[in-house]
């Protein structure tokens, strides 16, 4: 593992760089205009109620959407936008290749591949993209299963797995490729309340003890005040409030933002 | 009394004629409907056209006149075939075809989960299709596969129409000559049945074995 993160160091070049960014669904507009950094080493929390944009941009940084307007960087490199001829063009799925290897990102619903056994599905990517001997990447596989938990389970199939069980290897499916960037789409949202711990867990010592740069979308307002550096507030596709997590949840300045951990605190969420 | 052993002599290698028909067919047309139906998803539009054209055209036209093009309309044009040959490449064509939208719905049915994961893995197309998509859409094409291959079957009959001696055909042979309906339209209804029953009997042996470890799943 890689030493922690130096926390707050904040002058070095962002590793993603959003600038202008615009999204819309059919006449919808989800985002407009929205323009953030994000350090190396950074965790990030985005909040803010359902269509509020956040999901979005993490699926816009997975390249699993297209932008409608606006810039992406990723790593000092734009990502929907490459060189061609002294211009700058829109990105070929060959520039998208060789971004996304920067990226990995873990989705709400695990989508563990349902015809491999657990080890399989972490070893698949390595060996496919980066040619890694079937042994190496087995061997890298045990060790992130180890990490997880769940080193006993790699024989079994993703059917005979828990909730909990399948988002940890989708975890360490994503860490496999060692990225430099996670993403993590309300990870515990599709889970029974009894097994989001064992998940949130696994992502505590994550970012303990790697210096990667962690983006979270999250309703989980008590486990995003331990994890992360910072806090976004997201309303209608704008950042209304962001900050360290002491001050966004225990005083928050906008007023839509006071509302909204209101509610969720009525929800019964913990803060 | 009739000596029964020579004409069911007859019927049989006639039967033979339909056998190699049918697999040789089904080879072609699984390939066919391979490459028109990952044709029709392709990225690039003229590769989608293309694919469009044949599919429609041989489901919309009939096979009698495909297998009349092929043997008889194609020497016009350089191109003479055996008309076992002619008979297996207006089968494998036609079912094809259909076959074609098959592997398609197979693999837009896979849900959108497994591709936005294999993008997230950074695989590229190609192994996007080969490791993830196509190992979880053939299952579901081998059902309607079983059929397109029955189908198959019983459309080789129509290759009498081009002098192939298929086992139909040798039937009526043995019919003429005998003077009996009954013994000759017995025997190639057990044949065909036979075969067909073959086919359903290896369709569901093979998907047994590869939905294996996909319980639970669907």
């Amino acid at each position: 593992m890689v030493p922690a993160s130096t926390k707050g160091a904040g002058v070095s070049d962002p590793i993603i760089r959003i600038q202008q960014l615009e999204k819309s669904f059919g006449p919808l507009r989800v985002l407009d205009g929205l323009s953030f950094d994000v350090q190396p080493g950074e965790k990030l929390a985005l909040i803010g109620p359902s269509g509020s944009g956040k999901t979005t941009i993490l699926r816009m940084l997975m390249t699993l959407e297209t932008i409608s307007g606006g810039r992406i960087e990723v790593c000092g490199e734009p990502l929907y936008h490459m060189q061609r001829g002294g211009r700058e063009v829109p990105a070929d799925e060959a520039h998208l290749h060789h971004m996304r290897r920067h990226i990995g990102m873990v989705f709400q619903h695990f989508n563990l591949f349902p015809h491999k056994s657990v080890l399989d599905n972490i070893t698949l990517a390595p060996m496919l993209t980066k040619g890694e001997p079937r042994a190496k990447a087995e061997a890298h596989a045990m060790e992130l299963l180890d990490m997880v938990g769940l080193a006993e389970k790699a024989r079994a199939m993703p059917s005979q797995l828990s909730g909990g069980q399948k988002q940890r290897v989708a975890i360490a499916r994503a860490l496999a490729l060692k990225p430099r960037i996670m993403l993590f789409d309300e990870v515990t949202s599709a889970l029974d309340p009894e097994l989001v711990e064992e998940v949130l867990l696994v992502m505590k010592r994550l970012a303990a003890e790697t210096d990667m740069t962690m983006l979270l979308v999250t309703h989980e307002m008590g486990f995003a005040h331990e994890f992360a550096d910072r806090v976004l507030f997201f309303d209608k596709g704008r950042i209304i409030e962001q900050g360290p997590p002491e001050q966004i949840f225990t005083h928050p300045t906008h007023e839509r933002t006071q509302t909204f951990l209101r509610k969720i605190i009525a929800a019964g969420h913990r803060v | 009394m009739t000596d029964w052993s020579g004409y069911l002599t007859l019927i049989l290698q006639g039967a033979l004629v339909t056998a190699q028909l049918t697999v040789m067919g089904c080879a072609l047309a699984l390939v066919a409907a391979f490459v028109a139906g990952l044709g029709r998803l392709a990225p690039f539009a003229p590769l989608r056209w293309l694919a469009t054209v044949y599919i429609e055209f041989f489901r919309g036209t009939s096979i009698f006149v495909q297998l009349f093009w092929v043997y008889f309309v194609l020497p016009f044009a350089g191109i003479t075939l055996s008309p076992l040959m002619a008979g297996v490449l207006a089968l494998g064509l036609n079912v094809g075809a259909y076959g074609a939208e098959v592997v398609r719905g197979a693999i837009l049915s896979v849900p959108k989960d497994q591709y936005e994961a294999t993008i997230a893995l950074n695989l590229t197309r190609l192994q996007r299709m080969r490791h993830v998509i196509l190992p979880q859409a053939v299952p579901l094409m081998l059902p309607t596969f079983g059929n397109n291959a029955i189908e198959l079957l019983k459309a080789t009959a129509v290759v009498s129409l081009i002098s192939l001696s298929d086992m139909t055909f040798q039937a009526q042979v043995v019919r003429a000559q005998t003077g009996n309906t009954l013994v000759p339209f017995l025997a190639i209804l057990i044949l065909y049945f036979a075969m067909a029953s073959l086919i359903s009997y290896a369709v569901r042996l093979l998907e047994r074995r590869m939905t294996r470890g996909l319980d639970g799943v669907r």
